[in-house]
């Protein structure tokens, strides 16, 4: 009798903690991943800088490449932005999605802070944000050379982040390529 | 530099944990009690390499150095330095820097206060602290290193701090809440070092009580001041919503104040021992259970940290190595604690149990409330929410509930409880109070136009007044039989004060419930608005800009029947970092009534959206909390006359 | 020692029947106050209990917000990408409410297929920026990929 009582709350905690388990399994940052392995959606959208057409199919590269979402407002743009410099200058291409900005204000940054895009694409009103599942900037997404998505991480890519979620997978793509 | 100073000392500092939770172990092996001597000196060390820690992260604030990750996203360069300062403690890293902080300020406390502790208990009681430090430091190095660099190129300039958090409240409540959170981890390590030991002894519990109010004090201070905050910075004039966040710190208050309050009892009779235990067990498993529950982002809420699944299951792990093992330990050794039985008869103890049970219910009510939505996502039957009314229909009842056995146990005795002499001396206040709360609900009904009768109000005036005339009968009983002694005994002042304060915050609950009138109503210069007799000329708008954001005030005369109230200055700011808007609402208050004006949105070119309120007795809310954390900070300076000779009894 | 048991017996019963009772009555009022979330789409197919307070979320449709009176009455249109649903709310909108961001309304279904709405809600992060709802947002899109 008085030993149930005593392990009564050891067996509650059980289940409890095999419920919050579960529950980290189920975590919301879980569920962008269902876009890996699935083609860039279609778009049809202008460049930041020269306003040229610009659709997915012009951004199948013969490398892979990082798409990388950003805006002028968002203040973790600012902290990645250093680490994007870095990565262009090692040769790695980066595309930018300049993501419900302000023209002006987006080139002005880019003056300002150095460019370490290819180009940027401009998405004023989020449309290919949308399409793509983005819920913020920034955001990077690994492309491989047929336009096919290999990684997303949602939030600043720092050189932790890079060595190790991006390097190696982008390395294997850039090897195949070869 | 800083930084890698900051890091080393807490690198340090977990080496000195380490030590700390072998000492006992140590001095088995060698047989010799003297190791024990060492754990104090090294709760010490630890309190320093934390200390230091912590004021190497505030100057890399103060000092504007980017290059460190966490400065960089919480502070920029013309943040006010008093924000960069309470910034350290502003996002997850830093605050569970804070934490620890805190934890090892406790730990110490714990090593130099209580000066009859015997050295071997106390050695125990900080070696089961040293692994709670341990998990936490452990977390804060691997997962979340405040001291991170960004390299090689740090950012000219940093984000910014959140502009909800730019505010006095944010100075004072997470360091006030996380006294109180990390203070229960005190009567936790009591708990499973008495469950090390043999048998249980009442000094030991004597030497642990002070420790659980305390913690109580400052918990109760912190979700008081966090609910205050919440009402005049979150802009729309609630001050309770039934967020994740708010439930995670109530829940252990709830536990914690039937600790509290089992811990007399188990003092005094020497009853309900396990039952005890297991309470302090559970108070500190739910503060651990709050802090996975918000830093893992396992729940959304407004409060919600940046989530990161790593983090949450670390959280996780620390969370089963910590509980699981000491309610394994209780259900291994609870045994070991032979209590008296249960006293019989309607004596106080039986009506504190009788609270503690609704006390725990209510908690687990709240528990399944809180984590529904997630069990419901887990088994995909649908993502939801659960509303207020769940929690109202729950806690008021509850409440009411517990506060008629308060005034029952305040008038019943320790020893031989006898039913008709509790019954005898509650009739006086029991009618007086009835009396009371219909007279006042009239009273109010007739003489003004603009509250109408309310069922809510009465009861509340009811309730309020049972628990102060019930105290009041006691004092009085007390003074009549020639005990004035005990009238000058800390414990029973701090209880009186407790009581009387939740009192105050039942009546502040209720009648700002029953009787605030809120209008929202589309205003534009020039304008009036009548609200509860109050009238409200919407003067202009103008415009003022701060050091980090662009402001606009309305200017809002207030006066009530033609006598001048005085100008409210609601405010809309709008930070240039982030885009941020922040509303701040104007309140005027004198202790019976608060008039709160906010401004919503422009509409159009000048008239804007604006909400009005006149909220009644809605400051008891607060009075009433900071009495009740008096009243534990006052109850845990009674000096208990325990006697070395009582060691051995 | 038999009547001590038996007293216990009858204690434990009656805290089992008491915990019983509070249990159902647990379960029946966090039913009645489970506000289901559910997206535009879902409202249209008609997964909802009528007459249910239910939270539907989305991105508030550019150009749809209006005043039609001159009180604080306020229409617009939450989106999924699929299908959109108006809402009618009265009162003051959150801060950070704004065309082409993402909103949460809680309220009932009226009878002309509208969301008669108590409360709206719009949410951000400060940490991460993210100028839509995450939960909401995450939520419609996992469920648009679950369909592709």
């Amino acid at each position: 009798m008085r030993k149930i009582f005593l392990i009564f709350p050891l067996i509650l905690f059980i289940t409890i903690t095999i419920f919050l388990y579960k529950g980290l399994e189920n975590d919301p940052s879980h569920l962008p991943s269902a876009l890996i392995g699935k083609n860039l959606p279609q778009f049809e959208l202008e460049t930041l800088l020269d306003r040229e057409q610009i659709t997915d199919k012009d951004i199948l590269l013969d490398e892979p490449f990082l798409l990388n979402v950003w805006a002028t407002w968002c203040y973790a743009c600012r902290l990645e932005h250093a680490m994007l410099n870095e990565l262009a200058t090692e040769g790695i291409i980066i595309v930018g999605l300049n993501y419900k900005d302000d023209r002006n204000l987006a080139n002005d940054w880019l003056n300002q802070r150095g460019n370490p895009y290819l180009f940027s694409i401009f998405d004023s009103n989020g449309s290919l944000g949308f399409d793509l599942g983005v819920y913020g900037a920034p955001e990077t997404y690994l492309v491989d050379r047929k336009g096919v998505i290999r990684h997303k991480r949602v939030g600043i890519v720092d050189e932790h982040i890079w060595l190790s979620e991006f390097q190696e997978l982008y390395l294997s793509l850039k090897g195949q390529n070869e | 530099m800083i930084a890698e100073i900051g890091q080393l000392s807490l690198i340090l500092a977990l080496c000195t944990c380490a030590l700390m939770l072998f000492i006992p172990i140590l001095s088995i092996q060698f047989q010799n009690e003297s190791w024990l001597r060492l754990s104090a000196p090294l709760a010490l060390n630890q309190l320093f390499f934390a200390c230091f820690s912590f004021v190497c992260l505030s100057l890399c604030f103060v000092f504007d150095d980017f290059s460190v990750k966490y400065v960089a996203q919480n502070s920029n360069s013309l943040l006010p330095l008093i924000y960069k300062v309470s910034a350290v403690w502003g996002a997850h890293e830093g605050s569970l820097l804070l934490w620890i902080f805190v934890l090892s300020g406790w730990t110490a406390a714990v090593a130099f206060l209580g000066a009859n502790i015997t050295v071997k208990f106390r050695s125990h009681v900080l070696s089961v602290l040293a692994a709670v430090s341990i998990s936490f430091l452990l977390f804060l190095i691997l997962t979340s290193n405040p001291f991170d660099r960004i390299l090689p190129i740090a950012p000219e300039d940093g984000g910014d701090l959140n502009p909800l958090l730019q505010d006095f409240g944010l100075i004072v409540h997470p360091p006030l809440l996380y006294m109180g959170y990390v203070g229960l981890a005190v009567p936790f390590a009591f708990a499973v070092a008495l469950l090390f030991s043999e048998r249980y002894e009442k000094v030991k519990m004597s030497w642990c009580r002070p420790w659980i109010n305390v913690s109580w004090a400052f918990l109760t201070a912190g979700i008081t001041l966090g609910s205050w905050w919440a009402y005049y910075e979150l802009g729309w004039g609630g001050w309770w919503f039934w967020d994740p966040v708010e439930n995670a710190s109530l829940m252990p208050w709830l536990v914690a104040t039937a600790l509290m309050h089992s811990a007399s009892v188990s003092e005094k009779k020497g009853t309900v021992v396990s039952w005890t235990i297991l309470l302090a067990i559970l108070a500190f498993s739910l503060s651990l259970l709050g802090t996975f529950l918000v830093r893992s982002g396992i729940l959304t809420s407004v409060h919600a940290f940046a989530s990161d699944p790593e983090r949450g299951i670390f959280l996780l792990i620390i969370f089963i190595v910590l509980v699981g093992s000491s309610l394994f330990l209780f259900a291994l050794k609870g045994h070991h604690l032979v209590s008296k039985p249960a006293s019989k008869g309607w004596t106080r103890e039986f009506f504190i149990i009788m609270n503690n049970m609704l006390l725990v219910s209510i908690t687990t009510i709240i528990l399944i409330g809180t984590l529904y939505p997630l069990l419901s996502d887990i088994l995909n039957l649908g993502k939801i929410s659960v509303g207020p009314p769940y929690f109202d229909f729950f806690f008021v009842p509850t409440t009411i509930a517990i506060a008629v056995f308060m005034g029952m146990s305040v008038s019943s005795r320790w020893n031989n409880g006898n039913f008709d002499e509790s019954l005898q001396r509650v009739v006086l206040p029991g009618f007086a109070s009835i009396a009371l709360g219909l007279v006042t609900v009239v009273v109010i009904d007739f003489t003004s136009s603009s509250y109408d009768f309310s069922w809510q109000a009465l009861i509340t005036i009811m309730v309020a007044s049972w628990i102060v005339l019930t105290l009041c009968e006691d004092i009085v009983a007390k003074i009549r039989s020639d005990k004035l002694k005990i009238l000058k005994n800390k414990s029973y002042l701090g209880m009186t004060l407790a009581h009387t304060g939740l009192a105050l915050l039942i009546l502040g609950v209720g009648l700002s419930n029953s009787y605030s009138v809120q209008s929202d109503l589309l205003m534009s210069p020039g304008k009036r608005a009548n609200v509860a007799g109050y009238d409200f000329l919407f003067k202009e708008l103008i415009k003022s800009d701060g050091p980090n954001y662009q402001s606009r005030k309305g200017i809002f005369e207030v006066s009530y029947n033609d006598r001048d109230q005085g100008v409210l200055i609601p405010e809309k700011r709008s930070y240039f970092s982030g885009r941020d808007i922040m509303t701040e609402a104007g309140i005027r208050t004198n202790i019976l009534k608060d008039i709160y004006v906010s401004l919503g949105e422009s509409v159009d070119s000048d008239s804007w959206s604006v909400r009005l309120y006149v909220k009644p007795m809605v400051r008891f809310i607060w009075i009433g909390g900071f009495l009740i954390a008096c009243g534990g900070i006052l109850a845990s300076l009674n000096r208990r006359n325990v006697k070395v000779s009582s060691l051995n009894s | 020692m038999h009547p001590i048991r038996r007293q216990r017996l009858q204690i434990v019963a009656l805290i089992f029947l008491l915990s019983a009772c509070a249990a159902g009555l647990v379960i029946y009022v966090l039913g009645q106050n489970a506000n289901f979330f559910f997206t535009p789409s879902q409202i249209l197919a008609g997964e909802y209990r009528s007459g249910s307070t239910i939270r539907v979320g989305g991105m508030v449709v550019e150009g749809s917000v209006s005043r039609p009176n001159e009180n604080l009455q306020t229409q617009f249109t939450l989106t999924d990408g699929k299908t959109s649903l108006d809402i009618v709310y009265e009162g003051i909108l959150p801060d950070l409410f704004a065309e082409n961001e993402a909103a949460i309304a809680t309220g009932v279904m009226s009878v002309s297929n509208k969301l008669i709405a108590s409360q709206v809600l719009a949410k951000h992060d400060e940490n991460y920026t993210p100028p839509e709802l995450t939960e909401t947002m995450d939520f419609i899109r996992y469920s648009d990929y679950k369909v592709q």
